[in-house]
């Protein structure tokens, strides 16, 4: 009972389908992409009663205008991109209906860069390799493995009723800066760096540079100096994972990373901090912090269990 | 031994199990992602094995990083008595050189002085052992081949290499999974389908398999081709 639920009347800068990533083929080299921040699309998920790891719209920056063609109960989340419908500011964090004719415009961003939208009952996609996110390198996943295109049309799953209404608790709604700390766990390459690069990294501001996309984020700063090499025997890379090439500028890896690396990582980004890092902007300024594994663990269920009593309630 | 580790992060840890690229630690690494897949420990998403590393990723709130770790520690100590492997296979590639789809196989036969027939040997004559995927889905990291038949990469790269190439770049050569750029002397092309995103198996080999380049005609190629896009080629594999 697929329907037509949106048309595409501007695409917006990129504007891709994303669930939690396609997990389970990185030994196979398949890249695992998925929403840049997870929290941000499970809430606008559980908001509108699909489950957590449905697919919605990743909107960056500059936002698609959508005309909706099919009545139906919708949820945006993550950056304020000033989402608008039929020209009235539109709620954030919270269920709402849309009415066929309607349009769903975005203006200028506002805190963050990256919009979340979800559907009542999901969207109408196919599963590659049991997932639905686009990985638009491999043009897989998605729609057709591409970023949203003029006149496409979106289709709806199922039935795209829902309550009304339904929002995240004020004081759980995460505040997005253009200054932000991100907490690190060492390693694994900590000993390839001098004992200053190791300082410097943990009390220098970077930047992060224009390019950055999905894949990482360039940073620029102080150099970080090795040892004697900055190239390593291939390895499997984690999302969060801070390579340092020989010119000492570091790159964060994100969701559209390869599965394996062959530069030397100073330090991961803690899983709490990503949806973050996903809202910064380039120009935006990092500092990083160590923190040991039980404080970034603890912080980790402080997370998940926002999502999950989120989920109890509706689901 | 003790296993030697790292954190990733809060969800990964990596495992060490050597400092240079060896078919020993292949096997090892291999042996330890086989316990972990009949253990089925909560919590685990997925493991990675690459030349020297086995990353597993995790999720803290499932299995704390300590719980975790003794758990490795237990199944590490289990593959030090040496278990029984699961036997590798040999996956044979059939593999069209020259032509037109192969147009670096002179130059690689020139620079080695060599004739373009004892580099189809020489390159043919091999079992590689696929030490990890990687750089795109499907693409395996081959070691073994002979130093007789090494060339440099391109110093032009081509913005354009078709899916199923066959490549030399450096000692090393592989397949290319699907189209990308890059910079490989190309000797040949195989019409086998290593990465099919729409397919049941999407990926066709794994890490700890070995590949055998088996020479074909140009007449086998386009029936493999076919077979292919019908549904009905199925890859010959042997125990190694």
């Amino acid at each position: 009972m697929s329907e037509k639920l949106f048309q595409v009347i501007k695409p917006g800068l990129l504007t891709t389908f994303q669930d939690l990533g396609r997990t389970g083929y990185q030994e196979y080299g398949v890249v695992v992409a998925g929403a840049m921040d997870d929290f941000s699309l499970q809430i606008a998920n559980l908001l509108v009663g699909n489950n957590r790891d449905e697919a919605g719209l990743e909107v960056t920056m500059m936002g698609p205008t959508l005309k909706v063609l099919k009545d139906a109960v919708i949820a945006i989340t993550g950056g304020n991109l000033s989402p608008r419908v039929n020209g009235q500011p539109a709620p954030m964090w919270k269920s709402f209906a849309v009415k066929e004719g309607q349009l769903i415009e975005f203006g200028q961003p506002l805190e963050g860069i990256r919009s979340y939208i979800s559907v009542a009952g999901g969207f109408d996609l196919p599963e590659v390799m049991g997932s639905k996110s686009t990985f638009l390198k491999a043009k897989i996943g998605g729609l057709n493995g591409r970023a949203l295109e003029k006149e496409d049309i979106l289709h709806a799953a199922g039935d795209t009723h829902a309550v009304t209404g339904r929002s995240l608790h004020y004081d759980e709604i995460p505040e997005y800066q253009k200054e932000i700390h991100v907490r690190v766990i060492l390693g694994p390459h900590q000993d390839a760096f001098t004992d200053e690069a190791i300082q410097t990294f943990l009390t220098s501001a970077y930047e992060i540079t224009p390019q950055s996309d999905r894949m990482g984020y360039r940073l620029n700063g102080p150099e970080l100096t090795h040892k004697t090499t900055a190239d390593i025997i291939s390895e499997a890379i984690p999302l969060g994972g801070i390579q340092v090439p020989a010119n000492g500028q570091p790159i964060i890896l994100m969701a559209d990373r390869q599965t394996t690396g062959g530069y030397t990582r100073i330090a991961t980004v803690i899983a709490a901090d990503i949806p973050f890092l996903a809202q910064a902007a380039p120009g935006a300024v990092i500092r990083f912090e160590e923190v040991s594994i039980d404080k970034a663990q603890m912080l980790y269920r402080k997370k998940e269990k926002i999502v999950s009593v989120l989920e109890k309630i509706i689901v | 031994m003790k296993l030697t580790y790292h954190p990733l992060g809060d969800t990964g840890i990596q495992l060490v199990f050597g400092q240079t690229i060896s078919a020993e630690t292949n096997q090892e690494i291999r042996m330890f992602a086989e316990l972990l897949k009949q253990e089925q420990i909560e919590g685990i998403i997925e493991w990675v094995p690459a030349y020297t590393t086995l990353s597993i990723f995790y999720r803290p709130d499932k299995i704390r990083y300590q719980a975790l770790l003794e758990q490795l520690e237990r199944l590490y100590e289990n593959i030090q008595g040496g278990v029984a492997d699961a036997a590798s296979l040999v996956y044979e590639i059939p593999t069209y050189y020259g032509g037109e789809t192969g147009p670096d196989l002179n130059f690689v036969a020139d620079h080695n002085r060599l004739s373009a027939d004892e580099v189809i040997r020489i390159h043919s004559s091999q079992d590689y052992l696929i030490y990890m995927m990687g750089f795109v889905p499907g693409f395996p990291y081959l070691g073994g081949m002979p130093e007789e038949i090494a060339t440099p990469r391109r110093s032009d790269p081509r913005p354009k290499i078709a899916a199923g190439s066959v490549g030399i770049a450096g000692s090393q050569t592989g397949v290319y999974p699907l189209e990308t750029p890059g910079g490989w002397q190309i000797i040949g092309q195989t019409p086998v389908r290593l990465y099919d995103p729409e397919s049941e198996q999407p990926i066709l080999l794994a890490s700890g398999h070995y590949l055998r380049f088996v020479p074909i005609s140009k007449k086998e190629y386009d029936d493999i081709a076919e077979a292919v896009r019908l549904g009905e080629y199925k890859i010959n594999s042997s125990k190694k």
